[in-house]
């Protein structure tokens, strides 16, 4: 997607970077969302979607680069609410019942949605009267939801937003969110789980070690990353060239391939297919595996090209 | 706007949370019911000990409770409560004044339950004379509700209580607070004389007759409140990253 620096273009980022001490955690990301789109920002933990967000949110400086939200500066579209957001930690204050908190909180917001229709959205009306600090899990994350959702913004910034949260919260809580979508509003999650990008989305974006590595729609991305990897030791007589590695790409069923000297990791939609075919082209290939791509092992196959920081870990 | 909403949730959960408002109230109280029944009939410093120690626990316990708005801060912003209210489009105008109306609504119940407790030993003031050193006491502690609110926004959870607890101490003994100045000439009274713990001290004092709040007060009051409140702003508005 091209990106584009017109005011009100939605939510711009360009050349984003964010480093703490000597990791990376956003590398020159640009990223251009339309107002109106759902993205979800799909990552395994230390990708970068967490700062990348808090630099959207304004709570992180960047390095360098630049944010636009509706063509504002964060602090600007923060402090005309026009972002509301679940940050992935954050308890609730205590002393204050359900209702009493989410009042509060609408109450600094420009256009409130009415404190009853948030809550009933959240699924919080049983819980209303009950005081914060007396909440499982899933219910704390549901008021977190209702203090987001009554906020009323123009752009929602959702921070794995289902964590913590059981299967039936799941379910409403993103019948709720395509409810909001629907209106027009602009829906930013990050998550690290792919049925959740794919079911939700109309776009997914995937990051890992601090960079945007796909972006597309989730059908696309879903079947870049939904495979299985296959491993191989295939003996060479010189140095691999760029022909060895677009042979291997080549072999049906295929999306990805990587050579490293003698070790091959492809990347497969279907293996089997691909197997047969890798047996009859190289049948020199041995130490042969198949594993199901879990989505970390996807994202290192989509960019192990860039292996200067394999150990990095961001918080 | 003044954000009615808002200032009332502050000002509840904060006086929900009874534990802390207890030990707040409690600590100024529990001093003077026990050393003011014991020294009932005593005279200190020419006048009624009950009258002189009841303006001295006035002064400790009301510090305490602006200073302590420092805790509170600090617990927030370790549970995250902090970085929740940063994207939503609350002004730091507004954010700073609940802080420092909940400190001195704990300050005033202070004073009130120190002066029921002052009549109950038989302090009898002018309603003139009360009302003298509750508007003193009011604009000597503003410097205390700010250090507060810096200090919550600096400091972790787990020290604000020792670093408020440490500083009150520090202030209240170099002030004069304890009936005993630790110097009344010389360069370290200069210094001392700059505190505002002194004019909170000497605001006490205009309920015992013969003190006044000369212009000096004001001026030393006005000076850290000119300081720190651009400071407080200052750590406020860069306090974002998680804790």
């Amino acid at each position: 997607m091209a990106t584009t620096n017109a005011a009100g273009a939605g939510i711009v980022l360009s050349r984003l970077s964010k480093s703490y001490g000597n990791v990376h955690a956003v590398r020159s990301v640009d990223l251009a969302i339309a107002p109106g789109e759902t993205v979800a920002i799909l990552g395994p933990n230390g990708a970068g979607k967490t700062t990348t967000i808090e630099m959207v949110l304004g709570l992180t400086r960047p390095d360098s680069g630049t944010v636009t939200l509706f063509g504002k500066s964060p602090a600007q579209a923060v402090a005309a609410g026009a972002v509301g957001g679940m940050l992935q930690t954050g308890a609730l204050v205590e002393y204050l019942s359900v209702r009493e908190l989410v009042t509060m909180v609408a109450s600094v917001y420009p256009r409130p949605l009415p404190v009853e229709q948030a809550m009933r959205l959240a699924g919080l009306t049983e819980f209303a009267e009950r005081r914060t600090n007396k909440l499982s899990g899933g219910q704390t994350q549901r008021v977190r939801f209702a203090i987001a959702l009554v906020s009323n913004p123009d752009l929602f910034m959702l921070d794995e937003p289902t964590a913590a949260v059981d299967v039936e919260g799941r379910r409403e809580f993103w019948a709720s969110i395509r409810a909001v979508a629907a209106e027009g509003k602009t829906v930013i999650f990050a998550t690290h789980y792919l049925e959740e990008a794919d079911a939700y989305a109309d776009r997914i974006v995937l990051m890992a070690r601090g960079r945007i590595v796909a972006d597309g729609p989730a059908t696309e991305i879903k079947a870049k990353v939904s495979g299985r990897i296959l491993r191989a030791t295939i003996p060479v007589a010189g140095p691999p060239g760029p022909a060895d590695t677009a042979a291997l790409a080549a072999l049906p069923g295929v999306t990805n391939a990587e050579r490293h000297g003698e070790a091959v990791i492809l990347t497969c939609g279907d293996s089997d297919l691909t197997l047969r075919a890798l047996l009859s082209r190289f049948p020199a290939a041995r130490d042969i595996e198949v594993a199901g791509a879990g989505i970390e092992e996807a994202f290192m196959a989509l960019t192990a090209d860039d292996n200067d920081d394999e150990l990095e870990k961001v918080r | 706007m003044t954000y009615p909403v808002y200032l009332r949730y502050e000002v509840l959960r904060n006086f929900r949370n009874w534990r802390f408002l207890f030990l707040t109230l409690a600590f100024p109280l529990v001093l003077y019911l026990l050393i003011g029944s014991v020294n009932r009939h005593v005279q200190f410093e020419h006048v009624a000990f009950p009258v002189y120690f009841m303006t001295a626990m006035a002064t400790l316990g009301t510090m305490a409770a602006v200073i302590s708005g420092c805790a509170i801060i600090s617990t927030e912003r370790a549970t995250g409560w902090t970085r929740q209210m940063r994207i939503t489009p609350l002004p730091a105008r507004t954010y700073f004044r609940a802080k420092v109306v909940v400190g001195y609504l704990r300050a005033l119940l202070t004073l009130v339950l120190l002066a029921l407790a002052g009549t109950a030993f038989g302090v009898r003031l002018p309603a003139q004379g009360w009302l003298t050193v509750l508007g003193l006491f009011l604009v000597g502690l503003i410097p205390f509700a700010v250090l507060g609110i810096l200090l919550g926004h600096l400091i972790g959870a787990d020290a604000a209580a020792l670093a408020t607890g440490g500083i009150v101490t520090l202030f209240a003994l170099l002030g004069g607070v304890y009936g005993f100045q630790v110097a009344t000439s010389g360069p370290v009274f200069q210094i001392i004389k700059a505190l505002p713990s002194y004019w909170l001290v000497q605001a006490g004092k205009t309920a015992l007759g013969g003190h006044d709040w000369p212009a000096e007060g004001w001026i030393v009051i006005a000076a850290w409140t000119v300081v720190l409140v651009p400071l407080a702003v200052r750590v406020y508005r860069r306090d974002t990253s998680r804790v």
